[in-house]
């Protein structure tokens, strides 16, 4: 039975490639067996991790707690200077200048994507905004919640920064940044299980020196990192401390 | 106006009416032993204390209580997250200039091995309608510590 690695249903769809290679260069690098496993949303996902389905993921910071403090899971790396951060986004000639001024009934477009979900509903608070008086709606993509925004079916969107800046120009010109989260610490890491624990030091070894190798380089860009950076057990537990208080 | 701490120290703070607004899109962070020495925090901390980084490390989280702050709300605090308990609440803090910041802040124990070994703040940006509504109890709750302080015959 092969080890199966899955990723946080948020990755940019450009990117998919990416991670079937880097399957690839884990066996090369092993010589374990690994199979990529990817779900359409996030509670497909949870379902087989439920199941201890998955032991090696590149996951969602929202997930993490339940990963390290149900499941045993121990972090092997964080993406190297890159963090979660949320875009409130409106169409270009909407009236809003400001979150403050953003009112009750308030029409939101969003992902199933719980981090960016969870920063973006924080970011409307000072405008005393929450689920109970406001009407949400769930999209499949980010392109689907810019197309919501473009057709004013809705008056605000909630982006992943980097899906935003993924986003074509023709649709960005037509949309306007209310505000951008700069909150540094939330990322996505990647995660092994309990059935990779004797592997553990090796595969954190080949991953610090990835960048250094033209092959893993290669590998990292097809999957949108530069690199990836030492994640310690307490720099993990902080974060999952940190997403409690949100 | 003379400060005085629960563990008998004091300062002289001067206070200034005016309030400096919180970052957009922001949080500050904080963390502290067991006793509430501070022992980690972020840039939007610094920023927003007015105090360098060499000023703040080591220093006891009072160090931003404002006088109009009740006693009561971090008592609460205390007594909530020493029992392993998640707590949050509006506090008015003070700026090394004697100006101040209103946040909402969640504050938890970090629990590791079953065992706290400190607590962390994560403050954001309030409602300025909750403020709004909270001014006045905060107000009542320190007339009556006030009250309790020195009785008046
Ligand atoms: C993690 C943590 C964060 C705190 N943050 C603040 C704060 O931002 N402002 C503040 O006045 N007190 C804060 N406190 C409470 C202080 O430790 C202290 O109890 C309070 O300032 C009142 O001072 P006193 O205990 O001397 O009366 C915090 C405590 C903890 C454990």
């Amino acid at each position: 039975m092969p080890y199966v690695l899955s990723v946080s249903p948020d990755f940019t769809p450009k990117h998919i490639a990416g991670w079937y290679v880097f399957n690839t260069w884990l066996q090369r690098q092993t010589e374990l067996a690994f199979h990529l496993e990817l779900y359409d949303s996030f509670s497909q996902q949870r379902e087989a991790i439920a199941e201890d389905k998955i032991d090696l993921i590149y996951a969602n910071p929202y997930d993490a707690a339940m990963l390290v403090r149900e499941k045993g899971f121990v972090a092997l790396a964080a993406p190297l200077s890159k963090a979660d951060e949320t875009i409130i986004a409106c169409h270009q000639q909407a009236p809003i200048e400001n979150i403050e001024a953003l009112q009750q009934g308030l029409k939101i477009v969003t992902t199933d994507d719980p981090d960016v979900h969870l920063m973006g509903m924080m970011m409307l608070e000072p405008a005393d905004l929450n689920a109970n008086n406001t009407d949400i709606q769930q999209m499949d993509s980010y392109v689907l919640v810019a197309k919501q925004l473009l057709q004013h079916n809705a008056d605000i969107g909630f982006f992943l920064k980097d899906a935003y800046y993924d986003l074509s120009h023709l649709i960005r010109n037509e949309l306007k940044v209310l505000m951008t989260s700069e909150i540094f610490i939330i990322r996505h890491i990647l995660l092994a299980g309990p059935k990779l624990q004797p592997y553990h030091q090796q595969l954190q070894s080949l991953l610090m020196n990835m960048q250094h190798d033209s092959k893993g380089a290669d590998v990292l860009k097809a999957m949108g990192l530069t690199g990836w950076e030492q994640q310690t057990q307490e720099d993990t537990e902080f974060m999952i401390d940190l997403m409690d208080t949100l | 106006m003379k400060l005085n701490y629960y563990d008998g120290t004091d300062r002289v703070v001067t206070i200034i009416d005016q309030e400096i607004p919180f970052p957009d899109g922001r949080l500050i962070v904080s963390r502290t032993d067991t006793k509430g020495v501070l022992t980690h925090y972020n840039q939007s901390f610094i920023d927003m204390s007015g105090y360098s980084n060499e000023e703040l490390m080591g220093q006891n989280h009072y160090i931003l209580r404002h006088p109009d702050m009740p006693r009561a709300a971090f008592k609460d605090l205390w007594d909530t997250v020493q029992q392993g308990n998640k707590w949050h609440g509006y506090v008015k803090n003070l700026r090394k200039d004697g100006s101040y910041y209103w946040v909402y802040a969640v504050v938890i124990p970090n629990i590791r091995k079953g065992k706290i070994v400190g607590y962390t703040s994560v403050r954001r940006k309030p409602s300025r309608k909750k403020i709004n509504e909270i001014i006045p109890l905060y107000a009542q709750m320190l007339a009556k510590e006030g009250e309790s302080l020195c009785p008046t015959f």
